[in-house]
């Protein structure tokens, strides 16, 4: 009798603690549980919230808008073509230059360099990541801008390039596409670079030392064997730097020179996207006009997702290859 | 056998491409140290100009005095100081958030879902500053009117996945011996991963926050939508909006006028100097920390 009122006495004890315990363990789980969900939750709802900022100028404008080339606040004409352009000209200029110049220093970081060397190096480029865009676009708005204007397009019209219509032209004192571009290729060279020499990196010293004993020089063995084992994590490399161009606002409205039209040659002002929602800040003089600006911010946020996501679905793939390897 | 100029298993004969291919390799080999030279030297110049346009117009009285208001001289004191605040609020809301996600990612979630979340992360990284500004300014300041809080909210937005991957990432190098030996004496999960877990892993974590904190620091688009009208004068007042050291620079940036320029270039060497430091900081302490934990 006195053995089981000490058990009993005991019992409760021992329950609260192990579900106390219980208790603390769940909780903790929860919060984590409800902090992972609370990050889903909220990339679809800036999908949604912009999409539905946006409603209104959809429903005016309907999917016209997007190919109407035309940005009047006086006559109540609004499109977003003319950004559209802008936005994705700069961008792929800046993919087609940063491109080369990014695998190149990837290479010579994991290839060439001296280890000693290599990593000084590398930091310097992520250092280069690290500049806020606001100052690179200040740079290129006041410094380089006017320097591409007066020296580097003359001299591009003086190369056989010149002959091209792109190429033609007064070059616009104010910003220009082409700076735009040549900030944006400054902006995502240290982004593709690095995702380049992580890949780079992870290449088996076999493969290529296989290469190297057939005889083959480095140049044949990266060509030949580094990129082909590499080459899906380069696409999604590249494709983040070209989401990160396309998203780009404010580098670009110092540079692009802010003018509502698409331009004949690339020398010469325009407009993109992301530069002229922020362009927008302090308001717009009317409905028609604001509900525009938040339908150019939901065709941005589509193109930069649609981006990213095909990015990462090469990524995963690239991942799930590799393990089945 | 005439037709045979060259016995291809004759490894003594002259390969006819080798000179060409000796030149390929030497033309790749001087691009790629061009193209770091010149990644380097875009570096320098940035910087170079930065100092040069900026240091003249740095003073104790720059660092200390709100912005004039009529010609008079005066400083960047009020955005210095809003920019402080909004960024430290930013930290506030994000790293409690992030450091959970990371932490149901690596300690709960199982292989499927954790990957899922990577990507989610990774596709929310992916979305442009000014989206989030929009996104802001539709659910808060709209009706409201604007304030550093909801600039804050914004660049929190942006951190979270930048800490929630850094944290994950480092997470998942510390040794699984660690946890099994906290399981084995009988502690709880929620307290291994409290005691035992995020200790180990604390210096990866900062590194994240710190390489975070410096990037939002120099975020204007989502600012200018949440904080961008305010008057030039040092505020506590976080429901209002506060001036910040970006919205000042991308402004007096487009102004024709050389004071306003000079403000532009002082500030904005300021901020570098502070988003440098921070990266640097950053690299040498993740350096030690991580392989202090590859090695244990």
């Amino acid at each position: 009798m006195t053995s089981t009122t000490y058990e009993n006495a005991a019992a409760p004890e021992t329950d609260l603690r192990r579900r106390g315990i219980r208790v603390g363990d769940l909780l903790f789980k929860g919060i984590a549980i409800a902090a992972a969900l609370a990050a889903t939750i909220l990339l679809g709802w800036i999908a949604f919230k912009v999409f539905d900022l946006a409603w209104p100028a959809i429903q005016d404008y309907g999917l016209s808008f997007i190919w109407t080339e035309a940005w009047d606040p006086v006559t109540q004409q609004f499109g977003a073509l003319i950004f559209i352009y802008g936005t994705v000209v700069t961008s792929l200029i800046a993919l087609v230059l940063a491109t080369p110049l990014s695998i190149a220093i990837a290479l010579f970081l994991t290839e060439i360099a001296p280890r000693r060397l290599a990593a000084p190096i590398a930091t310097i480029v992520e250092l280069l990541a690290a500049i806020p865009s606001v100052v690179l676009g200040l740079w290129g708005i006041l410094v380089f801008g006017p320097w591409v204007t007066q020296h580097l397009d003359p001299w591009i019209q003086n190369t056989p390039l010149g002959l091209l219509p792109v190429f033609s032209g007064t070059p616009s004192a104010g910003g220009s596409i082409f700076t735009a571009a040549l900030v944006l290729t400054i902006m995502i060279i240290p982004i593709t670079s690095a995702i380049c020499r992580e890949l780079f990196i992870r290449v088996p010293k076999d493969l290529t030392d296989g290469a190297l004993a057939l005889g083959s020089t480095r140049w044949e063995a990266i060509r030949g064997v580094m990129f082909a084992y590499a080459a899906p994590g380069i696409a999604a490399a590249v494709l983040l730097g070209l989401g990160r161009a396309f998203g780009e606002a404010i580098a670009v409205n110092q540079t692009i020179g802010n003018h509502n039209a698409i331009p004949s040659s690339w020398f010469e002002a325009g407009d993109s996207l992301g530069s002229k929602v922020a362009s927008e800040y302090v308001g717009a003089t009317s409905l028609q006009q604001a509900s525009s600006i938040l339908y150019l911010a939901a065709i941005l946020m589509v193109i930069s997702l649609a981006t990213n996501v095909v990015a990462q679905i090469i990524v995963v793939r690239f991942e799930r290859a590799r393990r089945a390897v | 056998m005439s037709e045979l100029a060259v016995d291809p298993y004759d490894i003594t004969a002259k390969s006819n491409g080798l000179r060409r291919r000796r030149i390929v390799e030497k033309v790749f080999g001087v691009l790629a140290i061009g193209s770091a030279v010149l990644a380097c030297a875009i570096l320098f110049v940035v910087l170079g100009t930065l100092v040069y346009k900026g240091f003249s117009a740095l003073s104790i009285d720059f660092l200390t005095k709100p912005r004039p208001l009529y010609g008079e001289k005066g400083g960047i004191a009020d955005a210095l100081i809003g920019s402080a605040l909004i960024v430290g609020m930013a930290m506030l809301i994000a790293i409690p958030i992030s450091v959970l996600v990371a932490i149901y990612m690596s300690e709960y979630a199982g292989p499927k879902v954790a990957r899922a979340l990577k990507i989610v992360l990774d596709v929310l990284n992916g979305v442009p500053a000014i989206v989030v500004g929009i996104f802001v300014f539709g659910v808060l300041v709209v009706g409201r009117g604007q304030s550093a809080v909801y600039g804050a909210f914004a660049l929190a937005i942006l951190m979270l996945p930048m800490v929630a991957r850094a944290t994950q990432e480092i997470l998942e190098i510390v040794p699984r011996s660690l946890r099994d030996a906290s399981f084995a004496l009988g502690v709880t999960k929620w307290r291994t991963t409290w005691s035992i877990v995020l200790p180990a892993a604390i210096g990866g974590i900062l590194t994240g926050v710190v390489i975070a904190v410096a990037r939002v620091a120099g975020e204007t688009a989502p600012l200018l939508f949440t904080t961008s009208i305010a008057a030039n004068q040092i505020s506590l007042d976080v429901h209002g909006a506060l001036p910040t050291l970006p919205v000042l620079i991308f402004v007096n940036s487009e102004s024709p006028d050389p004071g306003e320029q000079s403000a532009a270039w002082a500030a904005a060497l300021v901020l570098i100097g502070f988003v440098l430091v921070m990266n640097i900081l950053a690299k040498v302490f993740a350096g030690r920390k991580r392989r202090q934990l590859e090695g244990s």
